[in-house]
C-alpha cells in the first residue's frame, strides 16, 4: 500500500494547484501523474510516486552521498567509523 | 531503475551485514512497522541472514489488513446498489468482510473496479455524471494525501456523484499503543519511510523521549533495510534512543507540507479501530464537516454495522500486534492459503502472512527462487 516508486519527470502538463500534472517516466514507461504536493520540482527532478500522486522530490545528493559513504564502509577492516544517517540541522 | 537498483547492491548490503554483525554484541529485538518491508525483508533473505543478530517483529503497518470488516460489509453493500461503482486499490477488493469481499459481491452483480489512484475514481465520475462513484480510501499517511486531493478536486469540479467510504488509520498512534502494550518487546522502531515522506519526523521526538526507543526513518529497498537495522543496533549497542533518517534521498525533516496542508484541509483525527488491534484512540482520519457531502455513510445514509465477530481460527490480530510470527497461526498454510484466505493479512501484497507463504513456507527454500540478492556471505 505504501510502496512508492521513484520516476523522472518529463514534461510539465498542468500547473493548476489542485490539477497540477506532469508526464512521469518510471524505467522506460511513462505515465501522467499528480503533481499537485511537489510543485517546485522540474523536468528532469525525480520524484517518488505513490498511488498516481507525487510525494516527495529525491534528494539526488543525499543519495550520492549515502552511497559514497556505504562504499567506504569496511575498507579499513572495521577501522571506519560509520556514519549513515546524517541529522538535518535543527530548524 | 534509478533510486532502486543502486540500493539493490549485493555488495553494499553485504558490507552492512558485517557491519551489524560487528556492532551487535546480543540479538536485538526491532520492528518494521510498514508491510511493504516486511515483503522486502523476507523476498531478500534478510530476516533469516541476521537472525543471529536481530529479531524483526513484523507490524501493523499493512492498511488494507487493518481496515475493519464492517466498513468492508458497508463498502460492499453500496456496490451492490443499482448505479453505484465502488472502486478501491485492487488488495482491499479481494480482503473478505464478514459477508465475503467486494470481488466476491460480483457474482451478485456488484459494481467492483479497481483503480490505481483516487484520482483515478474522480475521473471515473466526471465520465460518468449518472453513476455513483465510491472510493473506498484506505491508507497511511502516505496514502492521504492523494484521497483528500481527490475529494478538492471532485469539489472544484462541483462532482455530486463522488464519494468516500474513509478507512485511514494513522500509523504513529498504533505505534504507541504497541509499545503500551503489557506484551511488548520492542526494542527500536524501522519507521515506514514513506509515511514520513509525507510526515517528516519531527513528531516521533516525543515518542522516542518518552519509551526509550531508537526511530529509525527507513527505506524500502535491502540497502535502505540494512542501514536502519544497522543505526537502531548502534544506538541500542550505544544506549542511546533518538530519531534518525536513514531514508534522507525521499524524506525531510519536516516532510512533504503541501501534502500535510492537502490532508489537514480535508480530514481531522479521529479514533478509528482497527482491525485485530482493536479501537485506537486518534488512530483515523474523518471527513471535515464541510466535505460531508463527499462522506458515503453521509450521502448514502447507511451506517456501519457493530463490530464483526472474526473468525476464530484467524490470529490475525496476534501477527498484527507482533505477538506471534504468521508460521505460528494454527491455520496457516492449512485452512488460510492466500487462494481461500481466513484473514486480510494473507491476503493483501503487504500481510505477513502472505509474505511468510510466499517466501518462507515451510520445506521451501525461502526466497531464494526468485530474489535478486540471496544469502550474503561474511
Amino acid at each position: 500500500m505504501c510502496l512508492a516508486v521513484p520516476g523522472r519527470i518529463v514534461t510539465w502538463l498542468d500547473r493548476d494547484p489542485t490539477f497540477a500534472r506532469a508526464e512521469v517516466e518510471f524505467d522506460g514507461v511513462r505515465r501522467v501523474c499528480s503533481m499537485a504536493c511537489v510543485a517546485d520540482a522540474a523536468e528532469g527532478d525525480y520524484v517518488l510516486v505513490h498511488a498516481g500522486l507525487a510525494i516527495s522530490r529525491i534528494d539526488a545528493d543525499e543519495a550520492n552521498r549515502l552511497l559514497d559513504d556505504l562504499s567506504r564502509l569496511n575498507d579499513r577492516d572495521g577501522e571506519f567509523s560509520y556514519e549513515s544517517s546524517r541529522q538535518e540541522p535543527e530548524p | 531503475m534509478k533510486y532502486v537498483d543502486e540500493f539493490r547492491d549485493p555488495k553494499l548490503a553485504q558490507r552492512l551485514v558485517r557491519e551489524i554483525r560487528r556492532t551487535g554484541t546480543r540479538r536485538w529485538v526491532l520492528m518494521e512497522v510498514c508491510g511493504g518491508q516486511t515483503h522486502s525483508l523476507l523476498r531478500y533473505d534478510i530476516e533469516a541472514e541476521l537472525a543471529d543478530c536481530v529479531e524483526l517483529i513484523h507490524g501493523p503497518g499493512c492498511p488494507v489488513c487493518v481496515t475493519p470488516a464492517e466498513a468492508i460489509d458497508f463498502a460492499r453493500e453500496l456496490s451492490l446498489r443499482p448505479g453505484t461503482i465502488v472502486t478501491s486499490f485492487g488488495d482491499m477488493l479481494r480482503v473478505p468482510g464478514s459477508l465475503g469481499s467486494l470481488v466476491d459481491a460480483r457474482s451478485q452483480g456488484a459494481a467492483v473496479r479497481p483503480v490505481y489512484s483516487s484520482l483515478d475514481a474522480v475521473d471515473l465520475a466526471r465520465k460518468n455524471p449518472g453513476t455513483q462513484v465510491v472510493f473506498f480510501a484506505v491508507g497511511f499517511e502516505t496514502t492521504a494525501p492523494a484521497t483528500a486531493l481527490a475529494v478538492l478536486q471532485a469539489a472544484s469540479l462541483g462532482l455530486d456523484n463522488f464519494s468516500l467510504v474513509v478507512a485511514h488509520v494513522r500509523v504513529q498512534p498504533a505505534m504507541e499503543a504497541l509499545l503500551e502494550a503489557p506484551h511488548n518487546r520492542i526494542q527500536a522502531f524501522l519507521a515506514a519511510g514513506h509515511v514520513c515522506a509525507v510526515m517528516g519526523y519531527e513528531s516521533y521526538s516525543e515518542l522516542v523521549s518518552r519509551y526509550r526507543v531508537p526511530v529509525v526513518v527507513t527505506g524500502f529497498e535491502p540497502v535502505d533495510l540494512l542501514q536502519g537495522i544497522l543505526e537502531c543496533v548502534r544506538q541500542l549497542e550505544q544506549g542511546q534512543a533518538s530519531v534518525s533518517n536513514c531514508y534522507g534521498r525521499s524524506v525531510h525533516r519536516g516532510g512533504n507540507r503541501a501534502a500535510q496542508e492537502c490532508v489537514a484541509r480535508v480530514y481531522e483525527i479521529a479514533d478509528r479501530p482497527w482491525r485485530g488491534l482493536g479501537l485506537i484512540p486518534a488512530g483515523g482520519l474523518a471527513l471535515r464537516s464541510e466535505f460531508a457531502r463527499f462522506d458515503a455513510v453521509h450521502r448514502f445514509g447507511g451506517a456501519l454495522t457493530l463490530p464483526v465477530v472474526e473468525d476464530s481460527g484467524c490470529r490475525s490480530g496476534d501477527v498484527l500486534s507482533g505477538r506471534i510470527r504468521p508460521t505460528e497461526c494454527p491455520s496457516f498454510g492449512r485452512d488460510c492459503r492466500p487462494e481461500s484466505p481466513l484473514g486480510a493479512p494473507m491476503v493483501s501484497s503487504e500481510g505477513a502472512c502472505a509474505a511468510y507463504y510466499r517466501y518462507r513456507r515451510e520445506g521451501m527454500a525461502a526466497a531464494a527462487l526468485n530474489c535478486e540478492l540471496t544469502r550474503y556471505p561474511t
